[in-house]
């Protein structure tokens, strides 16, 4: 196995494992937080392959996840005060409670 | 493959699975710090530093901080009523399964068509200086103005609306 | 001679390593670095504990200890048998996994920032293209560690210290940095041993500090704020108040793991002293000329001990801020004027040599703040203290 190959099962499990946290949870931060592990895994994707890949030094692959960075950390950001504020209004963050469109 | 890669995939994967699988949710939210710390190591052990620092900075230093206020803030620490799993815990898991599984089979049979190991890239960081300013300033700038507009929106949302009993 | 004196503990390394065989010689190289900044700053951390009990206790008008030792010079040892001989309190209901993993985390944090400070020409553990970035990536770690003393205690008072601790540390984190962009940018490097070399010159003696220029100096004044506040020192230790909330974050901890807390936090303290050495005061270049004879990692602990006798002075002196205060302080003040010195920098530096941009880069300088205080206490913004009584 080359050394990319490994970097990108790696990223795949870990991607897997953030969508089965956004999938079966019902707290709503922590289908946030699965969001992030796939958010990262997917950076870990870019830099491997910037890395491994043919032209290094142009900077694509790294560039990329550090925008990746920076839009992940604004869209946290939004995404927690979306969940407060969904909180103050139903006292809960159970996802299977909060599931009509009617206030 | 290097110890060091072993290690830090292990401690990346098994902070994952421990952020995902743990019932209290301030727990949930320690074990994504170190699943985040394991990405930056393996970011560092690329060769790509700067990412690896940023990452630390933001995720570790930001975001994290973030989720934690949030779980606090909604009384997440609390222990739930009626599990934490939701009702279809189920299909999300074969779903999560199914697609780790395409992955896999992606990576592992196309080995031959991937790229292969090139020599170690020098990346000063005046170089990447000149990247942003340069080839990626037009990113740089539009992601500016997503994070001022990100962070607006998410004081506006998150605020107290006239009238409303605190 | 003067250069033997000078690179003294690294020839002594290298004479060190030397010896061993090549097999093991980078990693011996490494393990010796390590040793000595774990030997030398515990050693300045229960120097300044002296320190700072007889400093505080002559600015209160009360001699500090003196029992132990002339001049109390023996109290840390005292203070040391102690902590190590208390009984360490767990609470029952308190997590306590998370709650023994928190001081563990704040002091390895801590430590690893020394290693990108140049404390001496040749004398940093890793010359890092990225080193200041390093740094600041490693200082907001340290929040999370106080983060989960406060929560896994379990107790009101500490969940309530940490929370602030936090909002307060994340508040003057953006602030720090900022002040520090403008040294990266005028330097063009974000190594800190490039930044000390572009210090480490002299015009008529005197030498280029960044603190000597208009924007170095409003740069270090906000460093200096933001660094007072990031180790929650006086005048904004509202989260470890001890009139207020016992011992905010601390409250739990006894014995041992609290010395690990206080030593974190007064390494905190050096280590930031230490960065604010090297980006505005020169890192180890002397003040004169004439004075480099003296060896380089003298002026840096000089330095950096002068700082952190600032640092108590201060905390002898200010009454303590409130936390909306601090917040308004952090988010309406320093901030924006860290942005206008990124500004003036930015001119100083298209300016070209001259003393128009010194009078130009002032003026700016000088002009904003005059003005935004005259306006502040003309709409009664800054007026005088306002006091809310609780009802």
């Amino acid at each position: 196995m080359t050394p990319l190959a490994a970097y990108l099962l790696v990223a795949a499990l870990v991607f897997a494992i953030g969508l089965a946290g956004a999938l079966t949870r019902r707290n709503a931060i922590l289908v946030l937080i699965g969001i992030e592990l796939m958010l990262n895994a997917a950076n870990l994707n870019l830099v491997a392959f910037w890395r491994y890949g043919p032209h290094p030094e142009l900077l694509t692959g790294m560039m990329f996840a550090v925008f990746s960075i920076a839009v992940a950390a604004a869209e946290a950001a939004v995404g927690l005060g979306l969940v407060i504020a969904i909180y103050r209004h139903a006292r809960t963050t159970d996802l299977d409670e909060i599931n009509r469109m009617k206030g | 493959m290097n110890v060091v890669f072993w290690i830090l995939a292990v401690i990346t994967i098994l902070g994952g699975l421990t952020a995902v699988t743990l019932k209290n949710t301030v727990h949930c939210a320690l074990a994504l710090t170190v699943a985040f710390a394991g990405l930056a190591l393996l970011f560092l052990e690329l060769d790509a530093q700067f990412a690896g620092f940023a990452q630390i900075l933001v995720y570790i230093g930001a975001v994290a901080i973030l989720v934690v206020f949030a779980i606090l803030l909604t009384r997440g620490s609390e222990t739930p009523s009626e599990g934490v799993f939701s009702r279809t815990w189920f299909a999300g898991l074969l779903i999560a399964a199914g697609v780790f599984s395409v992955l896999a089979w992606a990576v592992l049979h196309s080995t031959a068509a991937l790229p292969h190991e090139s020599n170690v890239p020098a990346v000063d960081v005046r170089q990447i200086g000149h990247a942003l300013m340069g080839r990626y300033v037009l990113p740089l700038e539009i992601v500016a103005l997503l994070l001022t507009s990100a962070m607006l929106g998410a004081v506006i949302v998150a605020m107290h609306e006239k009238g409303e009993q605190k | 001679m003067a250069n033997q004196a000078d690179q003294i503990f690294v020839l002594l390394k290298h004479w060190i390593v030397s010896i061993f065989p090549a097999v093991v010689q980078p990693y011996l190289g490494v393990v010796l670095s390590v040793v000595a900044i774990i030997a030398v700053f515990p050693g300045l951390f229960a120097l300044t504990t002296v320190i700072e009990r007889k400093g505080l206790g002559r600015m209160q008008n009360r001699i500090g200890p003196n029992r132990t030792g002339p001049y109390g010079i023996l109290q840390p040892i005292a203070d040391g048998i102690k902590s190590l001989t208390k009984e360490d309190i767990i609470p029952t209901s308190a997590d306590a996994v998370v709650h023994f993993i928190a001081p563990l985390v704040l002091v390895v944090a801590v430590f690893m920032g020394f290693a990108v400070l140049p404390m001496g020409r040749n004398m940093q553990l890793v010359d890092m293209d990225a080193g200041l970035l390093f740094f600041f990536a490693i200082g907001a770690s340290t929040e999370l560690s106080i983060f989960m003393a406060g929560w896994s205690s379990r107790n009101k008072y500490s969940l309530l210290g940490a929370m602030r601790a936090v909002a307060q540390m994340i508040s003057y984190e953006v602030p720090l940095l900022m002040s520090s962009v403008a040294i990266v940018m005028i330097t063009g490097s974000l190594s800190l041993v490039k930044i000390v070399d572009a210090q480490n010159q002299y015009t008529w003696g005197l030498p280029h500090w960044y603190i000597f220029t208009p924007w170095g100096c409003a740069a270090f004044v906000m460093f200096c704020i933001a660094a007072t506040a990031e180790t929650n020192r006086s005048p904004f230790d509202l989260p470890e108040g001890e009139s207020e909330l016992v011992a905010g974050y601390f409250t739990e901890y006894s014995g041992f793991k609290f010395a690990l807390f206080f030593l974190g936090e007064y390494l905190g303290m050096f280590s930031i002293s230490g960065l604010g050495t090297t980006l505005f005061l020169g890192g180890w270049s002397a003040p004169l000329q004439v004075l480099n004879f003296v060896p380089s990692w003298i002026w840096f602990f000089a330095k950096v001990m002068l700082s952190i006798v600032v640092l108590i002075w201060i905390r002898g002196t200010l009454p303590r801020l409130r936390q909306d205060q601090l917040m308004n302080f952090a988010w309406k003040f320093v901030l924006p004027m860290t942005l206008l010195n990124l500004f003036v920098a930015a001119i100083w530096r298209f300016m070209g040599e001259g003393l128009l941009r010194w009078i130009v880069c002032s003026a700016i300088l000088i002009g904003v703040y005059v003005i935004v205080g005259t306006i502040g206490m003309r709409r009664k913004k800054f007026g005088p203290r306002t006091y809310r009584y609780a009802e």
